[in-house]
């Protein structure tokens, strides 16, 4: 036992008030399906049912575009930005005011450390919130072109890996050009959108700005297939966006989609050594690796891949690995027991491959989903750990031996999400981020995020942008009004 | 804790550097090379590890068993112009009880004065009380003193009967890059705390981080002090502000960890100056235990450099006990501000 064990420090649930069923959020308010049936959203810690949600039928996603397509011809579509902006506003300082049952219920939820969802996802969503409210009457001055204006209905379509946060990068940006909305949140995390709903009706929004049905595939694909849709925004797997993409082949609807990624961290023998294993760390480790742009190949330089290896193991001896709601955990519980068999199946595969694999001696809880942090050295790029993406806990490592073999590497890959490059050296790095077919570049630091910075991927990682000046080009069309 | 540890004090810091930096002669140079050498640090990367470790809720058992710990560790500190036998006798008596409502308080690791209190302060504590007597030597805590007067003052304070001397380096000799004039000087001064039976004072090497401003420095410093036979490396005077931060103790927990996997060796650390609430000593343990390891969670390789801080620490484990904040004056004061 170590002589300084931190005592559980859970934070309390109580300041969550879950409603044992939800129904569809549609015009405003909360209404019965129409012919959908219902599941159950259970903590991936726990396997605890947490509450009853709809999943919503093509009749009930049917009555949410209308409703959005009212808000849309009437209050929300004639309201000018500035007034646009004031409830953006108002829904970002609630977002804030509720913080706390935010991120309590996002951990519940999802999985996810309260550290992470206390300090990432909440003020992240807030954020973004607050940014686009700045917006909302500065279109014409955002050189989107000549007459920037709203679009219309957006469906939005998102994933499980950061909902609430998700959901704030899809809204605030459709509602600050002055869209209105039917989103999606996923089947396994949807009750930070449905606790969103509720922000929209104390922020007073017109009713049907804000539409959120609840559903697995099949209500997503109720979405994308709907005629009144005029813009579809997708984040998730390249293989549901290529569905997607097909799915609107020939239609008028616009889309952006970002999608996978297996992104290269690279480790050049001149980086700050101890900010880099914590660069790698938090690249890979943060959210359980459910995250898109995570560092999931660690390309670290062969002078000093044994130092960098022995540093990484020691430093993930430190992990406390467990109760999602515990202040001190670092790392939650894999999201859903579909995502455990994935892992599991795509870490068997290393293994068979090769590759060795190394975890540090953690506990890990009896019930729920869990998967120790997991590390393979030895890999090189035919592996399909090095491949494929495994949105989990795992960090592949190769090694390269001068800059040009590290880009080589770093762009082997149908993804291009996002990189990391760590170096004392200011113009290798912008080198490097000239030659990286990713849609964002890190450079001594990896998974920050800004509202201010557009985010998006290359390849088959997607297409369009999200955040920043470039997100909104998006959510608006431009030049004469037919 | 003994006063009579010579593991390090038989080295001869000058060979055992030629042998690390694979030199034949120990250069300015070839100092240079060694310490640019080591890998940089990323300030913003740095900050954001020392936040993160701030951000761990250390309750209920774990809270009391750090209270504990951080009282121990504490080097209970007057360094004032105005300091007079009265007052650190005063110090003395404090450390000895720090709470006497409760006589299960662990006493802090040391007193630290200045030279010339070091005989009062021996009278109270006597032998044996387990608090040693640490003074603050070469011209502190400037530092700007020849070499001659510097050392006179180390072996005045060792021939008072100091059991650990903390010593300032010339900052401006480091900022200047003579990083050999600085590695002499520590080694010099570790001759200096070589007491006539052979034993040592134990040399803690204040670095003035605050006047050495960068993260890098901060690093190379670090190792510059190890590599010329510093026992503890120590933050800060108190008289220089900023004085002990997190992340620049974090980079000394790095330095020392990294440095026992070269050499097998321990080394202390002593942040001081600034460091007054319970919450603030708890942050720097989880860096300590995190960082370093639990090796280093010991008084014999931690301190803390700070006067405030017992009393606050006292208070939390006085409600810790009672269930209330009891307040100011149920703690024993002997160092009110003068002015």
């Amino acid at each position: 036992m170590p002589t300084f064990e931190y005592a559980p420090a859970p934070e309390s649930r109580a300041v969550v008030n879950l409603k044992p069923s939800y129904g569809l959020f549609i015009g405003g308010e909360f209404t019965e399906s129409e012919g959908g049936s219902a599941f159950k959203s259970i903590s991936p810690a726990s396997e605890e049912v947490l509450a009853e949600v709809t999943e919503a039928s093509s009749a009930d996603v049917d009555r949410a575009v209308a409703a959005a397509r009212r808000a849309f011809t009437g209050a929300w579509g004639r309201m000018s930005g500035v007034d646009r902006g004031k409830y953006l506003f108002r829904i970002a300082r609630i977002l804030q005011e509720r913080a706390r049952e935010f991120a309590v219920l996002e951990s519940l939820d999802n999985g996810k450390p309260i550290r992470e969802s206390r300090d990432v996802d909440v003020p992240l969503a807030a954020a973004h919130f607050f940014y686009h409210a700045g917006w909302a009457d500065k279109l014409e001055y955002a050189s989107l072109g000549s007459n920037p204006r709203a679009i219309g209905v957006v469906g939005q379509v998102i994933p499980w890996n950061f909902p609430l946060l998700m959901l704030a990068w899809k809204i605030a940006p459709a509602l600050a050009a002055g869209n209105t909305v039917v989103l999606k949140p996923a089947e396994t995390t949807p009750l930070s959108a449905l606790l969103f709903a509720e922000v929209c009706q104390q922020a007073d929004l017109p009713a049907g700005v804000v539409n959120i049905v609840t559903g697995a595939g099949a209500t997503g694909q109720a979405i994308v297939d709907h005629p009144g849709i005029d813009k579809l925004a997708f984040t998730g797997s390249t293989a549901v966006g290529k569905m997607i993409a097909r799915s609107i082949a020939g239609t008028r609807k616009k889309a952006t989609l970002e999608l996978g990624g297996k992104a290269a961290n690279i480790i050049f023998d001149d980086a700050p050594i101890d900010q880099a294993v914590e660069g790698i760390v938090n690249g890979i480790f943060f959210n359980q690796g459910h995250v898109c742009c995570a560092g999931s190949r660690l390309l670290v330089q062969e002078s000093i891949a044994e130092e960098v290896e022995a540093r990484l193991k020691r430093r993930l001896g430190t992990l406390r690995v467990g109760d999602p709601l515990d202040k001190n955990t670092d790392v939650g519980a894999i999201n859903s027991k579909a995502q455990l068999e994935r892992i599991t199946e795509l870490t068997a595969a290393g293994e068979a491959e090769g590759a060795t694999r190394w975890s540090p001696e953690c506990e890990l809880p009896s019930k729920g989903f869990w998967f120790r942090p997991t590390v393979f050295t030895g890999v090189s790029q035919g592996h399909r750990i090095a491949q494929e993406e495994i949105f989990g806990p795992v960090l592949s490592v190769l090694t390269f031996r001068t800059p040009h073999e590290a880009v080589a590497k770093a762009n082997n890959t149908p993804y291009g999400l996002s990189a990391g490059v760590w170096t004392e050296k200011g113009s290798r790095i912008l080198w490097m981020a000239d030659q990286l077919r990713a849609g964002v570049v890190w450079a001594n630091t990896f998974n920050k995020f800004d509202p201010t910075s557009p985010f998006g991927g290359y390849k088959e990682s997607g297409y369009g942008r999200e955040g920043g000046r470039h997100g909104l080009e998006a959510y608006v069309t431009t030049g004469d009004s037919k | 804790m003994s006063t009579s540890t010579a593991p390090r004090d038989a080295v001869d810091a000058p060979s055992r550097a030629r042998d690390i930096l694979g030199a034949s002669r120990l250069t300015n140079e070839s100092l240079t090379a060694w310490l640019h050498g080591l890998p940089g640090v990323d300030q913003v990367g740095c900050e954001a590890r020392a936040a993160m470790l701030g951000t761990r809720s250390i309750k209920t058992t774990s809270k009391a068993w750090a209270i504990d710990t951080a009282i121990s560790m504490i080097d209970l500190t007057t360094l004032e112009g105005a300091d007079t036998p009265g007052k650190v006798r005063g110090l003395c008596a404090k450390a000895l009880t720090p709470d006497a409502t409760d006589a299960s308080t662990p006493r802090p690791a040391a007193v630290c004065v200045y030279g010339d209190m070091v005989p009062f302060a021996r009278e109270v504590l006597g032998e044996g009380s387990g608090v040693n007597i640490a003074a603050v030597a070469t011209a502190f805590p400037s530092g700007r003193a020849s070499m001659p007067v510097k050392l006179a003052d180390t072996r005045d304070a060792v021939a008072n009967g100091a059991d650990e001397i903390d010593m300032v380096i010339d900052r401006g000799a480091f900022l200047s890059g003579r990083y050999l004039d600085v590695f002499n000087e520590i080694a010099d001064v570790k001759q200096a705390c070589v007491r006539p039976d052979g034993t040592a004072a134990r040399l803690k090497v204040i670095m003035e981080t605050g006047e050495l401003v960068t993260y890098d420095n901060v690093r190379r410093a670090s190792w510059l002090s190890m590599l010329a036979g510093g026992d503890f490396i120590k933050t800060s005077t108190g008289k220089v502000s900023p004085a002990a931060t997190l992340p620049v103790t974090v980079i000394m927990l790095e330095a020392v960890r990294d440095w026992r996997e070269l050499t097998g060796e321990m080394v202390g650390v002593k942040p001081a100056g600034g460091i007054r609430t319970s919450k603030d000593a708890i942050k720097f343990l989880v860096a300590v235990s995190e960082v370093a390891g639990e090796d280093w969670l010991d008084p014999h390789w931690f301190r803390f450099g700070a006067s405030s801080l017992l009393n606050d620490l006292l208070l939390q484990r006085q409600r810790m006990r009672i269930g209330a904040y009891s307040g100011s004056d149920y703690v024993t004061d002997d160092s009110p501000s003068l002015y």
